[in-house]
């Protein structure tokens, strides 16, 4: 590697890892700070992590039990509409929390689809508010997750196994103890700590879902602290303890199993000897009601939001939440891609070491770094003016993991390809991001940028802690139209935004593959 | 571009209070800035009696409100506060937020004992659980009868809204095990909400048998809806009245403005627009539409805060939390 290159590489990505560093460590020593005059966080914040670790345990059980079957199913079948299949279960990562939420309540809701059937039935509705609904939600997100990550773990036993053992006469029993089992062995328990991890950071659908104080997360209890009781110190101490479960939850995480590449592997068919009638009636079975599951809620949210009334401040809050998302993409793939170069650089222990440590720096949940910030910048500005950059800041930091995931493998394949050659003949600086990195790495790029736009124009989360009462994202739009039972103004949000976000993902994720016809992540 | 958008989004707030004739800023919760509420007429009434111009801004319930102050310390734009309860005027008193205001609109004698200089009252109503009859025909008539019968009810979180805090005082002023009361209702319990607005919506889509809200609710379904059909559930225990109260911020640049405005609330054209639209009865003696009450709570058991213990609120609330995070 030629001298001239390394300093700048290492420059930027430095000044990406202690920016990113100091936006989580300044709150959280703000909050430690606080928390030594507090009394506890009190036997309803008990309860409060309680409900958390068991709706995260739950969820994270329920999703990867579903996602076996499920998983075996589509990585053995070929059918017409698998490829819609597998674009519907990508379609949760970045669908909006509330907007699911919304989509969930109108089919299994007590006035829903299937509560209606019910009573006409002549049986008892649904009730899902408190942990049904949460994890009725959660496995809304996290099944299709966990699939995918199966999916993965199947679609990489090669071909030639299967053939062998069907050789062999192997039976379905013999198929699953040697090659499906060890596969769930490697794939199930970072399958999930992934999902636990993002249950435990749950907010929205709890928010929205949840029935009062026994089910309540810490990062809701957060929210209520500060946002009811305008309790500092006890906001402080919660944030603390949430700190403490997403480190913990992230360390086991690093340790059982490394992060897993992320985004659209080949997920081929594996051709199977070992099949059944019996077995094919229940792989549809199970394909089809994965899609009612998924497809109904969507197309409840897509009936209702065409029917809808439009608010006031709709078009006010589009582009604000365009505006956010456009600011916190560009700073995501600023800090992404410097921080990826520099761990790419330094290859070996350290490089390994500055990615752990991102991670775990990171597992701060945007909670804790908003309560941080908030009272930072309570004495000096009023912190509602500064709603809109911290939401972009947080945001942005906040997908810097997935950037790793993302770069770090495209940065390894670049190396052998190009990069030798660039250092060769000394291009570097911006020079080489255009001419080398851009052409090498574009498909990664636009499908980044896509990922951390919608999920940044989607998120609920930090803004709710600053946001004046007039200041409305579409996310924040949709939740105090919700708040008030304005559902059919709701609904109309709800399908701005998720129209909103899938079109950022797809004009980015699109934009970067133009002119390439591979895709490797 | 990003520069330009951000500025763009940044400057929505302020771009708003950038006009010229006097702005005068009230919080207020939900419902009352709703079409139905009494915000739009409220507004057009005192805007001709000043050269001014009114905002309403929602904030969430009464305790969200104070919550909204006290978080926005003295950074907020709000000159006056509507939409506290003589519950919360309890803590609110000691926040310093408040500005002494100037009394009554002339001729308005409020039909309760009134001589606090901080809280001026403009409506006051009765905390009962309304229900659908005909999807309810016998509804119970205490708690305990509530406990025992399998209804579900849908109620607020008295840390954000006056009245879920009005529940606990009022269960609090007919028990003296009020924990165990809790434990009773407890399963019967849909959900908590933030707002009074969210619970309310969720009943009448039908989401649960009753909701905790006020006596005068049926007379909104009435007469504005011609809906004979909603009820409140008159209890033996007696029922918790509910005072509401408005305040003028200390850190109010319009001082004299909001005074004159709090005062107008209680004045007649306000006290004859609020029964029907905020649904509350009314501080001065005006006259009340045909079928706005049914006669039912005359004689009613009148139940108070104990307002010789302060931190009764404070004391309900983490009993509240305790019973019902179990």
């Amino acid at each position: 590697m030629a001298l001239g290159v390394k300093p700048v590489k290492t420059l930027t990505g430095s000044i990406a890892f202690l920016a990113i560093a100091f936006l989580v460590m300044a709150p959280v020593a703000v909050l430690l700070a606080r928390v030594e005059n507090s009394a506890g966080i009190g036997p309803a914040g008990w309860a409060a992590v309680r409900f958390t670790v068991m709706q995260a345990g739950l969820s994270a059980l329920i999703s990867i039990a579903l996602a076996v079957p499920v998983a075996r199913a589509l990585a053995r079948r070929q059918f017409r509409g698998r490829a819609l299949m597998l674009s519907l279960i990508g379609a949760p990562f970045i669908l909006p929390a509330l907007v699911a939420v919304f989509g969930l309540l109108a089919i299994w809701g007590r006035s829903g689809v299937v509560s209606q059937a019910l009573a006409w039935l002549g049986l008892p509705v649904l009730d899902i508010y408190g942990l049904p609904g949460v994890l009725l939600a959660h496995v809304f997100f996290n099944l299709p997750l966990a699939t995918r990550l199966l999916l993965q773990g199947w679609s990489a036993v090669p071909a030639e196994q299967f053939r062998l053992l069907a050789q062999l006469g192997a039976t379905p029993r013999d198929t699953f103890h040697l090659i499906e089992r060890p596969i769930l062995r490697a794939t199930l328990p970072g399958a999930f700590l992934v999902i636990f991890l993002f249950c435990i950071g749950s907010f929205a659908v709890v928010l929205a879902l949840g029935g009062g104080p026994g089910a309540t997360t810490v990062e809701l209890a957060i929210y209520q602290a500060l946002r009811f009781s305008f309790d500092l110190p006890a906001a402080a101490m919660l944030a603390m303890v949430q700190l403490a479960l997403a480190l913990g939850v992230t360390l086991v995480a690093l340790v059982v199993a490394r992060p897993a590449g992320f985004g659209a592997g080949a997920l081929r068919v594996q051709q199977r000897w070992d099949d059944a009638p019996w077995a094919r009636r229940l792989d549809a079975g199970l394909l089809v009601t994965l899609a009612l599951f998924l497809g109904l809620p969507l197309l409840a949210v897509l009936g209702r939001g065409l029917t809808g009334a439009w608010p006031d401040g709709l078009a006010w809050a589009l582009g604000r939440s365009v505006a956010v998302a456009l600011s916190s993409t560009v700073l995501a793939l600023a800090l992404g891609l410097s921080l990826a170069s520099l761990i790419d650089a330094r290859r070996g222990p350290v490089g390994k070491g500055l990615e752990t440590l991102t991670y775990l720096v990171l597992a701060a949940s945007p909670f804790v770094i908003g309560t941080g910030l908030f009272i930072i910048l309570n004495p000096y500005i009023s912190p509602a003016r500064m709603a809109l950059p911290v939401t972009v800041l947080v945001n942005a930091a906040l997908t810097v993991p997935i950037a790793l995931r993302v770069f770090l493998p495209a940065l390894a394949r670049t190396r052998t390809r190009t990069a030798r050659l660039a250092d060769g003949l000394g291009i570097a600086g911006m020079a080489r991001l255009r001419y080398v990195v851009w052409p090498e790495m574009r498909a990664e790029i636009g499908f980044f940028a896509g990922l951390a736009a919608a999920l940044s124009m989607g998120d609920l989360g930090v803004i709710t802690l600053f946001a004046p009462p007039d200041l409305e994202t579409l996310p924040l739009l949709m939740s105090r139209l919700m708040g008030s039972y304005r559902m059919e103004q709701a609904a109309t949000v709800g399908l701005v935004l998720v129209a909103g976000s899938f079109a950022l993902f797809w004009a980015f994720d699109k934009g970067g593959a133009h002119g390439r016809n591979t895709r490797q992540a | 571009m990003k520069k330009l958008l951000i500025a763009a989004a940044l400057c929505t707030p302020l771009g708003a209070l950038a006009q010229t004739p006097p702005e005068l800023v009230v919080y207020t919760y939900d419902s009352f800035v709703a079409d139905w509420g009494p915000g739009p007429q409220i507004k057009a009434a005192f805007e001709q009696t000043c050269d001014c111009t009114l905002t309403f801004v929602s904030a969430g319930d009464g305790a969200a409100l104070l919550a909204r102050l006290r978080l926005e310390g003295g950074h907020s734009d709000a000159d006056v506060l509507l939409g506290l309860d003589s519950t919360l005027a309890f803590s609110a008193r000691e926040s310093g937020l408040f500005a002494p205001h100037t009394g009554f609109a002339p001729g308005t004698v409020p039909p309760f004992p009134w001589d606090d200089d901080t809280f001026l009252p403009y409506d006051w109503g009765y905390f009962a659980f309304v229900y659908d009859k005909t999807r309810l025909e016998t509804p119970p008539h205490s708690f305990e009868e509530l406990a025992a019968s399998d209804l579900k009810i849908i109620i607020q979180d008295p840390r954000s809204s006056s009245p879920g805090l009005g529940l606990l005082m009022w269960i609090k002023a007919a028990y003296s095990r009020s924990d165990q009361v809790w434990e009773s209702l407890a399963p019967h319990i849909v959900t908590v909400t933030k707002s009074w607005s969210e619970s309310y919506g969720m009943f009448l889509e039908g989401e649960a048998d009753m909701v905790l809200s006020y006596s005068t609710s049926p007379a909104y379904h009435r007469i504005a809806e011609g809906d004979d059909t909603k009820a409140a559930a008159l209890f033996d225990e007696g029922h918790m009245m509910q005072i509401e109260v408005g305040a003028i911020l200390a850190g109010s640049d319009q001082p004299e403005l909001a005074a004159q405005f709090l005062s107008f609330m209680t004045g007649e054209a306000a006290q004859t627009i609020l029964p029907t639209t905020n649904w509350m009865y009314p501080v001065r003696d005006v006259p009340l539409p045909e079928g706005f009450d049914d006669g039912q709570f005359d004689n009613v058991t009148q139940l108070m805060v104990d307002g010789t213990v302060p931190d009764l609120p404070a004391q309900a609330v983490a009993e509240w939390l305790l019973v019902l995070s179990r």
